[in-house]
């Protein structure tokens, strides 16, 4: 790590006591390739983190390591004080916990945009349909497209879709949110609404870990940017010097590249 | 002394249809349960449950239907176990099928666009959640053209059950080629009933594709 990595997650730690998501010494490997290198991070409770780096850089791996869709080799990895390295047995209930959002939205086409929304808190909370379905229809008002419950995700837009797919994954009322590219894959008139349901929820306090390129986004409600590049985490500190100092020559390579 | 053909003649070869439906069944019912396990076998994370589905499949595609009737029949009995042909075919076409179906199934699993688990293990769902809510509904629509096709190709294959000893379709249709020395009249006629039973499979089959592709 960096000095300035060092001096600017000391301000962090002040403000999250009690990290919700504790990663030491991470090391992933897909075959022969090494992936995570050494990943130490800490995210407190209520914290917003923005990761940003160049392809390949290993930011989707590491946030899909924190809800174990990718399995990693080395390293502890707590999540709400449940350690995932220890096995697989806590896995389906530590991602009850944790809401994913991804790049391809990933909704059921066979269900309603209702049911999507319904069939996570049924099948794991064991909540009762009618239940599930207020539920539902509440975060749908709330990403604003409650009047779109009952058609299929192939009829809404892509940013629908995505708003859908945030939706889905509050009915489980998460305590943490990884969102991994969710603008990537949409036209470029839809990325604001779906920007704009994620600074509503990182307003309402939601720990959150995003890996996107947005960096108007990143300036606006990130607690701490994070650069990665080739498996390390190259440097990370709050938005205002992370952009306007950046200590290290791949980030402000990086940066130089993506802002213009 | 030579038969005529008459409508007793072709009501015998009609009354096979009910062997041939019969058999059908068994081997649909029976293919279908273990079918539906050896494609989530072949397709679970447990890589020795994979490789051992996966040899299955491979045997009983490998070799002809009429050899897995024979070694059931026969091979049983020498191992001490009696059977009547009922159990053997029902055993014979059950493995058989279960191989085919297995293969069409797990390919319609594998078809399901990845995400879709991930997003199911991302909410948590338990993994028969998984499969019986995600991924199983999917692969469902797009199983549906090769199982039946494969329906088609099994009711036509029942006719090796004559082999056994069953009078089927084609084993009647044989008897009365044999007694009325009028064998194109006889196949022509068997032909037709094999069509009847087919031919409305394939058309309920676009039917039913046509319409389950509505909401996607």
């Amino acid at each position: 790590m960096s000095a300035n990595t060092a001096q600017s997650s000391g301000q962090i730690e002040a403000r999250s006591a009690a990290p919700i998501i504790e990663i030491v010494g991470l090391q992933k490997w897909f075959g022969s390739f090494q992936a995570l290198k050494n990943i130490d991070l800490a995210v407190g409770s209520g914290e917003r983190i923005v990761i940003c780096g160049p392809s390949g850089s290993g930011k989707s791996t590491l946030i899909r390591c924190i809800n174990r869709l990718e399995e990693y080799q080395d390293g502890k990895l707590l999540v709400d004080g449940i350690d995932l390295s220890a096995g697989t047995k806590n896995i389906d209930a530590v991602r009850a916990e944790v809401g994913m959002v991804f790049q391809q939205f990933n909704l059921f086409p066979h269900l309603t945009v209702v049911e999507n929304c319904m069939l996570a808190p049924m099948k794991v909370r064991r909540t009762s349909k009618r239940k599930a379905r207020d539920i539902a229809m509440k975060y749908l008002t709330r990403v604003r497209i409650p009047d779109q419950a009952d058609k299929y995700p192939a009829q809404l837009s892509g940013g629908q879709q995505q708003r859908v797919a945030i939706a889905r994954a509050l009915c489980m009322s998460p305590k943490i949110m990884l969102f991994d590219e969710p603008t990537s894959a949409l036209d470029p008139e839809m990325v604001k609404e779906v920007l704009d349901t994620m600074i509503g929820l990182a307003n309402d306090g939601m720990t959150m870990l995003c890996v996107t390129h947005e960096m108007g986004f990143a300036r606006q409600v990130a607690d701490r940017v994070i650069f990665m590049d080739q498996g390390e985490i190259v440097e990370q500190g709050e938005p205002q010097s992370f952009f306007a100092n950046p200590q290290n020559e791949r980030t402000r390579s990086f940066l130089g590249q993506i802002l213009h | 002394m030579i038969r005529q053909f008459g409508l007793n003649e072709a009501l015998f070869i009609l009354s096979g249809i009910q062997a041939t439906i019969a058999l059908s069944l068994i081997a649909f019912v029976g293919g279908g349960i273990f079918g539906l396990l050896i494609a989530l076998l072949r397709t679970a994370e447990n890589k020795i449950a994979g490789r051992l589905a996966a040899a299955y499949i491979d045997f009983f595609q490998g070799t002809p239907l009429l050899m897995q009737l024979f070694l059931v029949f026969y091979g049983l009995p020498a191992f001490g176990i009696q059977v009547n042909q009922w159990v053997a075919v029902t055993i014979g076409l059950t493995l058989h099928a279960s191989a085919f179906l297995g293969e069409i199934w797990r390919g319609s699993i594998q078809a399901v666009p990845l995400g879709q688990m991930e997003a199911s293990r991302a909410l948590g769902l338990h993994y028969k959640d998984r499969l019986v809510s995600v991924i199983l509904p999917q692969a469902f629509r797009l199983s549906i053209a090769p199982t039946v096709g494969f329906l088609v190709q099994l009711i036509k294959g029942t006719s090796l059950a004559a082999i056994i000893g069953f009078v089927e379709l084609s084993r009647s249709a044989q008897i009365i080629a044999s007694t009325t020395y009028k064998p194109l009249l006889a196949y022509g006629l068997v032909a037709i009933f094999y069509f009847i039973l087919c031919f409305p499979l394939s058309r309920l089959s676009a039917m039913a594709e046509r319409r389950l592709s509505v909401s996607r």
